[in-house]
């Protein structure tokens, strides 16, 4: 039986070309490009990578967005994903962390049994990292997140992780079907190929609604989403570093007390 | 009348541009500077399907269309020109003339590795004593009854010394001249008599192979004559059609490149206390850049649209050229200015840029060619 892989991915704006309004200290989405979100586009590879390994592997990628997301779609079909599927609803505009995964959780139980539950760690956009773990608890699903090796066996059943820590790295075994969260070091995303691009006509997007998935419609939405955003704003940005040089590392240790000293910072 | 691109065209500009700015943009100083021809990238092309755009899947090919050739070229161009051409003269000088004019058993061995990238592809029509006037070849083909053999040389070859397989103009019948006298072959690398002559020491496009092809008692074998005897000038003057539309999207992608890398430059540069971007007389040059830039790109796209939908697109396709190379080196030429001294240096890409453009006026047909055949389609011939 082929092995049934499902990517989730989201479409964001370029935040390398977004601007913040600086009176209303809000996201200037005006004319930016919307691209498929990079921790994604990391999973969507790994899964591709398997295909490249076991032809017969079946990809299903799915968002939950406005009608424009199907472009992201096809983006990731043009890679070689099989098919895609795009949640779209008035009624699950707005939602937050928590509604959004019962949305694609919902929408992911329809499409069936999968081995493998791909994602990215998290979107550059909102950079919360919560719709991946919420997905896999809502569907019972063991989890690794930020996954920066994989290797699964030719049984296809045990996969080996490497997790990746602040400092450090944890090495786990653990078994399909499973929930991971890829990172940037984890590969490095193919292009679409021009082959891939004319085959979109054989690939379809279904495109469902809030009726579709039989999601509670009171889990789902703005008003279902408990979060709430208090104000965006920018940073400020960080003072530079300050190079301590020395002739032996004792000086430099005396210098750098001193100047935390000097500083009350002890 | 539609002037949007489809999804796929979209899509197919955006996959190129990713392509071109990741891995062709950082090498292309260095492999104008070493006169290196980038055989790595030339590998991922293939890979991804940009050296066989146009061709149908069954072929190896994309399963794309015309303007998404032109649109490959044009992206490539726009930061390398020497990619450019690399996919141009393999996609429209050798893997189309095998596609519209082989045979089954032609297209089944030699098409589908071209379109698929697995092989490189070139052309050889040019000829040290025949170059406008490409009739005059003295490539000779003689019938030996179970092959054919060939003597002769050809210059100035895209591609010579990293294609493997070569579409050939040869003289089957001198006495009959271009009205039937000439002939097209395929020639494999390795072939018995065949070699590879000089490399070019070029002004631009440094990082693509420019050669001669030598040939010494070359047998081909009969199944490899590509058309019918005598066809050759017909095969080669309707490759050159197409190849019109390539070259022209290549001299688009240069004008392009030259122009984006301007305008940046423009924004950030002052005089006299303000940005180059905020005087009116400098404004006024890269407004008559991009309007000659926009105006050859639909020359080239309507040439393209034309070809796929099979209709008399000759002269189309030569005004194209035409209009794109002069706009590549007036734009070019402007874009140097613009950039002052910096300009002039290597360290700005425009110097590279200007060199390029100006192979665009000359090969596949000078800039006067162009002219003749339009004029023909006006005046007849």
């Amino acid at each position: 039986m082929a092995f049934k892989i499902i990517v989730c991915a989201k479409q964001v704006p370029d935040t390398n070309e977004i601007k913040i309004d600086p009176v209303k200290k809000t996201l200037i989405r005006e004319g930016v490009p919307s691209i498929l979100n990079h921790d994604d586009a990391n999973a969507l590879e790994e899964a591709l990578k398997i295909k490249d390994m076991y032809p017969d592997t079946h990809i299903t990628v799915v968002t939950m967005g406005p009608p424009q997301a199907k472009d992201m779609l096809m983006e990731c079909l043009a890679k070689g994903a099989d098919e895609g599927v795009l949640v779209s609803d008035r009624a699950v505009g707005g939602s937050d962390t928590w509604a959004t995964s019962n949305a694609l959780a919902a929408a992911i139980l329809k499409l069936g049994d999968c081995d493998l539950l791909f994602a990215g760690r998290q979107a550059i956009d909102g950079d919360t990292a919560q719709v991946g773990p919420q997905l896999a608890e809502k569907l019972g699903l063991p989890q690794v997140t930020y996954v920066t090796e994989f290797k699964i066996d030719k049984n296809m059943k045990d996969i080996t992780v490497k997790r990746a820590m602040e400092d450090g790295y944890e090495l786990i075994k653990i078994q399909t079907p499973c929930m991971l969260t890829a990172i940037k070091e984890l590969n490095k995303p193919r292009y679409m190929s021009i082959n891939g691009i004319f085959g979109l006509k054989n690939k379809e997007i279904k495109v469902w609604n809030a009726k579709d998935i039989e999601v509670d419609l009171a889990t789902v939405g703005l008003d279902a989403s408990p979060t709430n955003v208090y104000r965006s704003f920018t940073p400020a940005p960080k003072g530079k570093g300050k190079m301590i040089e020395a002739d032996t590392e004792k000086e430099a240790a005396q210098s750098l007390l001193i100047n935390l000293k000097a500083k009350h910072v002890i | 009348m539609n002037f949007q691109l489809t999804k796929e065209q979209e899509l197919v500009r955006k996959m190129v541009r990713e392509f071109a700015v990741n891995d062709v943009e950082p090498i292309a100083a260095d492999i104008d500077k070493e006169h290196r021809f980038p055989v790595e990238n030339v590998k991922k092309m293939g890979e991804y399907g940009l050296l066989g755009v146009p061709f149908p899947t069954e072929l190896g090919g994309a399963g794309g269309d015309h303007i998404s050739y032109a649109i490959t070229v044009e992206e490539l161009s726009r930061v390398c020109a020497s990619t450019g051409v690399i996919c141009s003269a393999h996609t429209s000088l050798c893997a189309w003339p095998i596609w519209a004019w082989g045979t089954e058993e032609q297209k089944q061995k030699y098409m589908i590795p071209l379109a698929k990238g697995e092989k490189l592809g070139a052309f050889g029509l040019t000829e040290p004593n025949a170059g406008t006037d490409a009739g005059g070849q003295q490539t000779r083909a003689i019938d030996m009854g179970d092959h054919w053999l060939i003597n002769g040389a050809k210059v100035f070859i895209t591609n010579g010394g990293y294609a493997e397989t070569f579409v050939v103009l040869a003289m089957t019948d001198k006495a009959k001249g271009t009205k039937g006298g000439i002939s097209a072959f395929i020639v494999e690398k390795g072939f018995e008599g065949f070699s590879i002559g000089k490399t070019e020491d070029k002004m631009g496009i440094c990082g693509s192979s420019t050669t001669e092809l030598i040939f010494q008692n070359c047998k081909v074998p009969k199944e490899n004559l590509l058309g019918k005897v005598g066809e050759g000038f017909k095969v080669a003057m309707s490759t050159l059609d197409g190849g019109r539309i390539g070259i022209a999207s290549q001299a688009l992608g240069i004008a392009q490149g030259a122009f984006d890398v301007t305008v940046e430059y423009m924004k950030s540069r002052k005089q006299f206390g303000k940005k180059l971007s905020q005087m009116e007389a400098l404004q006024f040059e890269i407004a008559d850049m991009k309007t000659r830039i926009e105006a050859s790109r639909l020359l080239i796209y309507k040439a393209a649209d034309m070809k796929d939908k099979h209709l008399a697109y000759g002269p189309a396709s030569a005004m194209a050229k035409l209009y794109a190379a002069e706009t590549a080196m007036y734009v070019t030429t402007k874009a140097v200015q613009l950039h002052g001294g910096y300009g002039y240096t290597k360290d700005y890409p425009v110097e590279r840029m200007m060199r390029d453009a100006k192979i665009t006026e000359i090969y596949e047909g000078t800039s006067e060619v162009q002219k003749i055949v339009i004029a023909a389609s006006v005046f007849g011939k």
